[in-house]
């Protein structure tokens, strides 16, 4: 597994499991489950900061930045504008151009607002971010995507934090046989199986947050969701035997009795 | 007498005295400079200006770091570093 890389935009990773890092009991419990993950890419939200209230924490005393890529990303914003004020504030804090474009359409679903999607990816990238966009499992978003310049596209499996797993495969199917860049699959996982899936389709890498932080033993499941991306992406790599329909024998039929 | 006035930061009314930059600010707040990205009525500026930047009434500032998140809505993730 050391020699297979994830290379996206001249940068190399080493583990094809991303993870998030909201939702956690606290900061501890955070550090240690995405240590047992694996992961070296860690996604962030960009808040304000809290004035009043200065004994808080802070999450990057956690995350050591030679250690970690720290992704920005743009949760909670539903219009283009946000966006792209939440990808510059990110950039200006000094982390780096990197930044996981969201542009949430509808709160019940967080289902992405693929137009404004594609017209903030525009924007960033001519201001010369690394757009990582996340956005529906459309094979047609996903090529506009590409075109307009994104150096890997993030499709969901199923909504945010919904842990149905992957709802439509063909159409991740269809989106990696399309698209040319790293797919990297966000959101929707909701145990291993499900990560191992999108590995053996041919993925290049699982991003995921709730179905780690919301397991029972979340340091335990961090560790369940590393092998399972190693299991299926060797699955991958392997080749899997077709499918039949009736039985082919295993034992030889010569020497028996 | 020294002047004072107000500005907002991150929503939150505060007096601040004639001369003070955005650098002050933050060393008032206890915030650190590298960690953070400082917004001057929806203008970003560069961490290098914060020492130059000189605070104005009615000044609107947003202080913004990095916490914890994978996908929520704004409205669920107020509670911040």
């Amino acid at each position: 597994m050391n020699d297979d890389r994830l290379i996206i935009a001249g940068r190399e990773f080493k583990s094809r499991l991303w993870v998030g890092t909201g939702k956690y009991k606290d900061f501890v419990e955070t550090k240690k489950a995405i240590e047992a993950s694996g992961a070296d890419v860690v996604t962030v939200a960009v808040r304000r900061v809290n004035i009043t209230d200065r004994s808080k924490e802070n999450l990057l005393d956690y995350l050591d930045p030679k250690k970690y890529t720290i992704l920005p990303n743009t949760a909670g914003c539903y219009t283009v504008e946000d966006a792209v004020r939440y990808a510059r504030l990110a950039r200006a804090a000094g982390v780096s151009d990197l930044v996981k474009l969201e542009v949430i359409g509808d709160e019940r679903t967080l289902f992405p607002d693929t137009a404004g999607l594609i017209e903030a990816a525009k924007i960033l990238i001519k201001e010369g971010f690394v757009v990582l966009p996340y956005t529906n499992d459309d094979p047609i978003v996903a090529k506009k995507l590409v075109d307009i310049g994104c150096p890997a596209v993030m499709p969901l499996a199923a909504p945010i934090g919904s842990g149905l797993g992957i709802r439509n495969p063909y159409n991740l199917k269809i989106i990696l046989e399309t698209v040319k860049v790293p797919i990297i699959v966000d959101a929707g996982v909701g145990t291993a199986s499900d990560a191992a899936l999108a590995m053996e389709l041919g993925a290049d890498a699982v991003l995921m947050n709730t179905a780690i932080a919301g397991a029972k033993d979340p340091i335990m499941m961090a560790e369940a969701m590393r092998y399972a991306v190693d299991a299926g992406r060797l699955a991958f790599k392997a080749g899997r035997i077709p499918r039949k329909l009736y039985a082919t024998a295993s034992s030889p039929i010569e020497g028996m009795l | 007498m020294t002047q004072c006035f107000h500005v907002l930061v991150n929503g939150e009314s505060r007096e601040c005295k004639a001369g003070e930059t955005v650098s002050d600010l933050l060393r008032e707040l206890d915030i650190r400079p590298d960690r953070v990205a400082v917004e001057v009525n929806l203008e970003i500026l560069d961490k290098g200006a914060f020492g130059t930047r000189g605070l104005k009434d009615g000044d609107r500032i947003e202080i913004i770091s990095f916490i914890g998140g994978g996908s929520l809505p704004i409205n669920k993730y107020r509670d911040v570093t």
